[in-house]
């Protein structure tokens, strides 16, 4: 069963998730770049498929490639499983 | 006028420790890193030398590779690097396997939650030039840069291609060695099951008991620089890359030639790349792995190759302290042979005790004896020989 989708579990679903890919926590913010944060390509394929595991929503290459911050990939996220 | 190959920096991680100057201060007390019949450097932690997010996206023997690569450069440059322009200094490490760790668990995921489960990182993690490329990343090299694949000949094949670099003058220097960490499930039953592997799990190459190879793992880098660059800035010479031999069996997959024919013509090419004889060999770092087949058949190369010299000359196996590092050991062997050479002193073939008939070479047993050779530049020979009938030998000379 998905877990539900609020934006409060997604932000918390995807903060996890960039420190599980070596992000450090503090760094975090929705305002926070993901160029500043170091986040490349290959950690959104891998964020893609941490959502996919909790949410059920399937986030491809083009989805994600005009997103600049975090607080916009937890908007995506929101958007398409909602 | 030759341009010649010195080298100027050493890194190693190995069961003996994390550094070169354990490997060979450890091996030279006759002490060995194999515990548990696996030679696995329990001392390094990747994150001594790695951010969380370097650590995941690079396998096991990538990661000891870049320390290694840190420490030899350290060793090098210091703080400031090398002062070559980055095209001109490349990075050539091999491997025997890969990144086998990162290949086994994504299998493992595609197999229990199908494809979808597969990380985007398990190409860039296991390919086998992953450790050459994170180095070259590193350190700004925009040289050559490749691995190189030859079984247990691919840590020397890489450091003779770099050494070949230097001198067609591709590069002014070149970051080389390398690196394997495959004590895996599948490695470990693999080589179990074509019994190469010791039974039990002891490695003492060229003793009449042994019984197969101790899989290890670990990684050997060095800097090696254009001999006039390196003097005119003023760096520390540790030894030089005197020559180089490589041949194939062309035999058998696996097995080596039973006369050593092969290995003995890498011995003598090495010894004619460097304008050397026989008689000039003051030290032996064999491939020696303890197989029944290798270090009878690397004894009667060695006999056909230095003629009488063979049995003046020490001779002595890296692998009966840290077992068989395979695509690594090449480069920590000739590692650890440059320091034995500046040491002036032939490490032992440790746990050696009862010999065989034929297998009559001064093994070195017991304890480091002083090579005996006045005052004068040292010069030894390093074996590696790789499945598939690979032979890779270095000649290799100590600093004056």
């Amino acid at each position: 069963m998905p877990t539900q989708v609020t934006p409060e579990s997604v932000e918390q679903t995807i903060y996890d998730g960039l420190v599980e890919l070596g992000t450090d926590r503090g760094e975090l913010s929705r305002e926070a770049t993901l160029e500043d944060l170091d986040v490349d390509s290959l950690d959104l394929v891998e964020l893609a498929q941490i959502v996919e595991d909790v949410y059920g929503v399937e986030l491809r290459g083009d989805d994600v490639k005009e997103v600049k911050t975090v607080g916009e990939v937890i908007d995506l996220v929101v958007a398409k499983a909602g | 006028m030759t341009r010649r190959v010195v080298i100027t920096g050493v890194g190693a991680v190995t069961p003996l420790g994390v550094g070169a100057e354990p490997l060979i201060e450890r091996w030279c007390a006759g002490e060995s890193g194999i515990a548990d019949g696996l030679g696995r450097c329990r001392e390094f932690d990747p994150l001594d030398f790695l951010s969380k997010k370097e650590v995941r996206r690079s396998d096991r023997f990538t990661q000891m590779a870049i320390a290694a690569a840190e420490e030899a450069l350290g060793q090098a440059g210091g703080e400031g690097g090398l002062p070559y322009e980055p095209h001109r200094v490349g990075c050539v490490v091999g491997t025997g396997i890969g990144g086998l760790p990162s290949l086994e668990e994504n299998q493992r995921k595609l197999i229990e939650r199908g494809e979808k489960a597969v990380s985007p990182l398990a190409v860039p993690l296991m390919m086998g030039n992953a450790a050459a490329a994170a180095v070259a990343m590193r350190h700004d090299l925009h040289g050559h840069a490749y691995g190189v694949v030859s079984a247990c000949a691919a840590g020397a094949h890489a450091i003779g291609d770099a050494a070949r670099i230097v001198r067609a003058g591709d590069a002014d220097a070149v970051v080389t060695g390398g690196a394997e960490a495959a004590l895996t499930g599948v490695a470990i039953a693999a080589f179990a099951a074509m019994e190469a592997t010791s039974p039990s799990g002891i490695s003492r190459p060229f003793d009449a008991r042994r019984d197969g190879f101790v899989m290890g793992e670990g990684a050997g880098i060095l800097v090696l620089e254009e001999k006039q660059a390196a003097e005119g800035r003023g760096a520390r010479i540790l030894g030089e890359v005197l020559g180089y031999g490589a041949t194939c069996d062309g035999f058998h997959l696996t097995a080596p030639q039973p006369d050593g024919t092969e290995a003995a013509r890498a011995v003598r090419l090495a010894l004619d790349d460097a304008g050397l004889a026989a008689v000039d060999v003051d030290y032996v770092n064999a491939h020696g792995t303890s197989t029944p087949l290798n270090d009878r058949s690397e004894t009667v190369a060695l006999k056909a190759a230095l003629g009488e010299r063979a049995g003046d000359v020490p001779v002595s196996s890296t692998k009966s302290a840290i077992g068989h590092l395979l695509g690594a050991a090449g480069a920590v062997e000739a590692i650890a042979t440059v320091e034995a050479l500046r040491r002036r002193v032939a490490p032992p073939t440790v746990g050696w005790e009862e010999a065989e008939e034929g297998l009559d070479l001064d093994y070195v047993p017991g304890s480091a004896k002083p090579i005996e050779n006045g005052d004068g530049p040292l010069v030894a020979i390093s074996d590696s020989f790789g499945f598939g009938g690979h032979n890779a030998v270095l000649c290799l000379g100590a600093a004056t």
